[in-house]
């Protein structure tokens, strides 16, 4: 509604800043603004054409010369903040690290990025930093170097270069620990987990929050020096930095951090960990040995994968650009396992959601589902209401004609699809946008029939919906390009990664995964545990071996993507569904969802067998090279648009090992000739169906 | 009876002839009423209203902000839901441009929103109101004593340690104790007796035995029973709580409630000889309900079907003593302006909020004395037909969340009047204080 959009831009105040002159520099800054308010003097940086600030080289040089043209000025205090609504500043500009190679001179940059930040530290008169939205990696690093943070609540902060394989590389390990107590600090940068600023505030990030409207205020109480500030530390934490206290904490994180990640997989946190044990206590020994310390990870293959998986990540978001959704209302058809967490997710991003079912009590579970996702997602009783208000079961289906998308979630059968299809088009928007969530039935199937097949694709979602970032959008030939831009640019507002794939069996993730979950199966039934075959693949890198997440997402639903795979793949010859897969779903043992698949479940965990998983390198070729010959065989299909959106498909749906960059990377690692070779092999071995896709040929150019 | 005064003779009305434009209730849902046990229920009040506003929206052809204004009935508002009626405009999405208010007049609040929406719309302040009650008896708080409170206040100003330590020394156990403000509200203010006394006056008064009203309350459970089998319970809309579980059925309701089971019963209100037991007196219980009452030109502008035009609608004062006879005082009066007989009447909702006073307006109606004094009638009013009187059970099995009753019974009269082929149908109830409400309807 117009007017409601028109009200609530009276509650969203503009930026708070000074309407004084604005400083000039020869040349002009391109990244900053150096404005007058009275005597104090304002650093606004607004990077040039990029709608959120990140440090870029170009930005750091422009701060240096800002800084001393304003320490000429002998100002009160300099207030630091950003002039866009998105945020303070995101973090580096990440794009500046891709393809380092070279130490030596990672080292120069950061040694004159440091240069600056010591100038914001020792500059002289008080700093300020104002601080709204996100405060990320180096954006807080520079932060920290002013005197006072003062944060909107709406403010998070953090350290999230653990994500991209390193660890804070600015001097944000020792100030830092400078103020928050050591356990607090190391714990933000080894999990990059963001802070909200009333919990940055009580570990020491920050010296004061309030609302937006109180900026001007609140700098002229910190001028004065009437702003306390923050001290988190204590005398516990002070005594945190110190031999032998020191000692047990670190020893201690590397216990908790091995248990989720392996060193030779993911050095950056154990890195951080070896440097706040040896220089802990010494800031100026901390202070270069960070800075080896980054220069070595960014030049490390698991950084520089894990920045391609950044990239990856901006790609598929990069799909969602140039539209814009115009939905409020989402309608769900099918409260199953799927469909209610689609629909709390959905409620959950702030949609207005319609669930629907046959049955009250079909749709019920769901909710109470969805009660834990909020529970755990939203943090005030207020938004978790909010989010419950938005989502209302509807046996009726009142919301069909009232909602800008409707997303069929019922069993992957033809016919009940086309019956609900039917309906739905009958009460239906005009310009509502009908979708599927099937991940085995063709979309040209399932389009026939349609009165408009113009305005129907598939949406696809992985299980489970709240961790898997990844949703396949399926085009077909009829659909239309707005409708698919629309759809893809819904799935960016449920802050997800839009991949628009074309039609065909199992789509891309299903299609490459299947091959390789058919393998594991076949291990199995020659007799080799699955506690094995699961670790051989952890051991790889994935999250999850192929045996638990067979069991996980559900034994049918593997065995009907199988079976729907077998018949209808023809550029390859599939192996049969081995019969004890039949059997264990004939007599319902169909995984987690009914306590017994492969494995026993209890309380959401397999019970897997003492002292029996040893991973078998041999195992590794067979169930890897399954997954990289079906990848190969999508991009000769042209599924999508690119080996880089293939291997974003594998590591955003379904967690591919991420520190290895994705499978087709990972092949042009190993080198294309010598895969082709090994699958050779592996054909002679153990049959056709290893025999080298197409797809290699084009992919080895 | 003590002070009644006679009757203000009103004007009569033209026949049937709505005061102002024609009013229509064109739509309406409420929850399942849930019986009040020993903790608080899953809903609060505006909880509940959003569970039936909901669906009940999400049906119509207009959008939530086309709502002119919402007006809700409650009598316990929750200190987290101030003005409960804005409350849950807000949460049922009309959007910030829609005002939202709240009324009381205690039993029959849910009326009150509706009859507040009907005069408003009769004169052309408005098109389309959401009216409706809701109410969560289980979340009646328990107060402080007054002493206990001024105790708190006395320690939270203290500032010093000195101050601090003197306050607590003032500190008495007898600080704790809660009053229930349930049993507060249930009391008269005024005559300081509580409702089912006045109950047990009438029952004296007007010879209502034990047993009758026994007889009567099972009928209740039967009927109700009978109509949740059937699936003659059309508004009601099923709910369902953070936890996933289902609410879609009244929760009260005794299946195989008997006369004789209830005859067990002791007396709940005036031990040992009293006729008033737990078993025939309405339940403490959590609803809500909502009406849609439209303009003919938004009955037009949105393409709504009307499901009756709303008359006209009275409002009768007898002694608090005796409210229970507030039924019969404003339904004979809405009738006398209107020239209705009891015969005209298709339909009756009469709010049970106990059986022996349901009976005794039965009874008062062929009491000639008390038609022709204290209803200023020529002639006895008669005998209402058991068979279109709560056709489908009442508060006593039902519950009545006393905020929302008004409300359903107004809804729920306009389902049973299409079902029986009635014309004209009234709903009406008893109001703690001394008043009784009733609103004529027609079948469009």
């Amino acid at each position: 509604m117009a007017t409601d959009q028109a009200q609530a831009a009276l509650t969203r105040p503009p930026l708070t800043l000074p309407d004084g002159e604005s400083i000039a520099a020869d040349p002009p800054f391109a990244h900053w603004r150096l404005v007058t308010d009275g005597d104090v003097l304002w650093a606004i940086i607004d990077k040039q054409g990029a709608s959120a600030n990140t440090l870029s080289k170009g930005v750091l040089e422009d701060l240096d010369r800002l800084l001393d043209i304003a320490a000429k000025r002998a100002p009160k205090a300099l207030v630091i903040r950003s002039g866009k609504q998105s945020g303070f500043i995101a973090g580096a500009e990440i794009g500046e690290f891709v393809g380092q190679t070279d130490e030596a001179a990672i080292r120069a940059m950061i040694d004159s990025g440091l240069a600056v930040f010591d100038k914001l530290a020792h500059f002289p008169a008080p700093t300020i930093a104002l601080i709204h939205g996100f405060c990320l990696g180096g954006g807080l690093e520079l932060a920290l170097c002013c005197r006072y943070r003062i944060a909107t609540d709406d403010a998070r902060l953090g350290f999230p270069e653990v994500m991209l394989g390193l660890h804070p590389g600015l001097a944000g390990t020792w100030r830092s620990l400078a103020v928050m107590k050591p356990i607090d600090a190391m714990t933000a940068m080894l999990t990059g987990k963001t802070l909200i600023a009333r919990k940055a505030k009580s570990q020491g990030l920050v010296d004061a929050v309030t609302e937006e409207r109180h900026f001007a205020e609140a700098v002229r109480w910190a001028i004065r020096g009437d702003v306390k500030k923050a001290d988190a530390k204590g005398p516990i934490g002070r005594a945190m930095n110190f031999s032998p206290l020191r000692g047990i904490i670190a020893a201690r994180m590397e216990r908790e951090t091995a248990a989720k990640a392996r060193r030779d997989h993911y050095p950056a946190p154990f890195a951080l960990i070896d440097l706040w044990k040896a220089h802990g206590d010494d800031a100026s020994a901390l202070r270069p040995a960070e800075t080896r310390s980054f220069a070595h990870l960014l030049t490390g293959e698991t950084s520089q994968n894990l920045v391609r998986c950044f990239f990856l990540r901006e790609k598929l978001k990069g799909y969602a650009k140039g539209a814009t959704h115009d939905m409020t209302h989402v309608h769900v058809i099918g409260a199953g396992v799927m469909g209610g967490d689609i629909a709390a997710w959905a409620a959950l991003r702030g949609f207005r959601v319609t669930l629907e079912d046959r049955e009250m009590k079909f749709i019920a579970p769901a909710i109470g589902r969805a009660g834990e996702l909020f529970q755990r997602r939203l943090y005030t009783p207020k938004d978790r209401q909010s989010a419950f208000d938005r989502l209302m079961p509807d046996v009726e289906g009142s919301g069909l004609a009232r909602a800008d998308l409707v997303i069929e979630v019922v069993p992957e059968n033809p016919d009940i699809k086309h019956q609900v299809y039917a309906r739905a088009e009958k009460a239906m928007k005009k310009d509502a946008i009908l979708a599927s969530n099937t991940s085995s039935i063709e979309l040209e199937d399932l389009a026939k029939g349609l009165k408009r097949p113009e305005r129907f694709c598939g949406i696809h979602f992985f299980n489970p919906v709240a961790q898997m970032p990844l949703v396949e959008m399926v085009t077909h030939e009829g659909l239309d390009d707005k409708v698919a831009s629309r759809a893809l640019s819904f799935i960016d507002a449920l802050d997800k990664l839009p991949l628009p794939v074309k039609s065909a069996p199992g789509f891309l993730v299903n299609r490459a995964l299947t091959p390789y979950m058919m393998e594991a199966f076949l291990a199995f039934a020659e007799g080799i545990k699955p506690e094995v075959i699961d670790a051989t693949m952890e051991a790889f890198g994935m999250p999850m071996g192929p045996i638990e997440l067979a069991d996980q997402v559900g034994l049918d639903v593997g065995l009907h993507v199988a079976h729907v795979l077998k018949a209808e793949v023809k550029d390859r010859a599939l192996p049969d569904v081995p019969s004890w897969f039949e059997d264990l779903v004939k007599r319902g043992s169909l995984g987690k969802k009914s306590g017994k698949g492969v494995y026993v479940w209890k309380d959401g965990k397999p019970q897997k067998a003492e002292g029996e998983a040893r991973p078998d390198k041999a195992l590794e070729d067979r169930l890897v090279l399954s997954l990289l010959n079906a990848m190969a065989d999508c991009m000769a299909a042209g599924l999508v648009e690119d080996a880089d959106a293939a291997d974003a498909a594998m590591i955003f749906g379904t967690g591919f090992a991420p520190f290895r960059g994705g499978p087709l990377n990972y092949a042009r690692k190993v080198g294309i000739a010598t895969v082709v070779e090994r699958l050779e092999a592996l054909e002679k071995a153990h049959g056709p169906r290893f025999a080298p896709s197409k797809g290699w040929k084009t992919l080895g150019a | 009876m003590a002070r009644s005064p006679s009757p203000r003779k009103k004007a009569p009305a033209k026949p049937l002839e709505a005061m102002g434009r024609p009013v229509y209730i064109v739509d309406g849902a409420r929850t399942p009423f849930l019986k009040a046990g020993t903790r608080a229920g899953p809903f609060s009040p505006v909880d509940l209203a959003v569970q039936c506003g909901r669906p009940l929206l999400a049906r119509q052809p207009f959008a939530p902000s086309d709502i002119d204004e919402v007006i809700l009935g409650c009598v316990n508002v929750a200190a987290d839901e101030v003005n409960p009626g804005r409350v849950a405009a807000l949460r049922l999405g009309c959007g910030v441009g829609v005002p939202g208010w709240t009324v009381q007049r205690n039993c029959a609040s849910g009326q009150q929103s509706i009859d507040t929406a009907w005069r408003y719309v009769a004169a052309g302040h408005a098109d389309l109101i959401l009216a409706g009650g809701a109410e969560a008896l289980s979340h009646a708080p328990l107060l402080f004593s007054k002493a206990g409170a001024a105790w708190f206040g006395r320690f939270m100003s203290a500032r010093t340690l000195s101050q601090r330590l003197q306050a607590l020394t003032a500190f008495r156990p007898a600080f704790v104790k809660p009053e229930i403000s349930l049993l507060t509200g249930l009391t008269d203010p005024v005559v300081k007796i509580n409702m089912g006394q006045t109950a047990e006056i009438l029952a004296h008064r007007f010879g209502i035995s034990r047993r009758q009203a026994d007889e009567y309350s099972a009928r209740s459970h039967h009927r109700l029973a009978a109509a949740h089998k059937e699936g003659r319970l059309e508004e009601l809309q099923p709910m369902v709580d953070r936890k996933g579980r289902v609410y879609d059925f009244d929760t009260g309701v005794r299946p195989d409630n008997s006369a004789d089971q209830l005859a067990k019963l002791k007396p709940a209100f005036e031990r040992p000889f009293g006729k008033v037991t737990a078993g025939n007196s309405s339940q403490i219980s959590d609803g809500a309900s909502w009406t849609i009452i439209a303009s003919e030109d938004a009955v037009k502008r949105f393409g709504l079907k009307p499901m009756a035009r709303i008359i006209d609608c009275q409002w009768g004062s007898c002694d608090p003593a005796v409210m229970g006879l507030g039924p019969a005082l404003a339904s004979t009066r809405v009738m006398q302006r209107h020239g209705l007989k009891r015969t005209d009447i298709g339909a009756w909702e009469l709010n049970e909020a106990f059986a022996a006073q349901v009976l005794s307006c039965l009874k008062a109606w062929t009491d000639k004395d008390f038609c022709q004094i204290l209803l200023g009638l020529d002639e006895v009013f008669g005998e209402v037909d058991h068979d279109r009187l709560n056709v489908d059970g009442g508060a006593i099995a039902l519950g009545h969340p006393v905020g929302a009753s008004g409300n359903r019974i107004t809804l729920h009269l306009i389902h049973v009047m299409r079902r029986l082929g009635a014309r004209l149908g009234i709903a009406t109830e008893c109001i703690g204080g001394g008043m009784g409400g009733a609103m004529l309807v027609e079948l469009v």
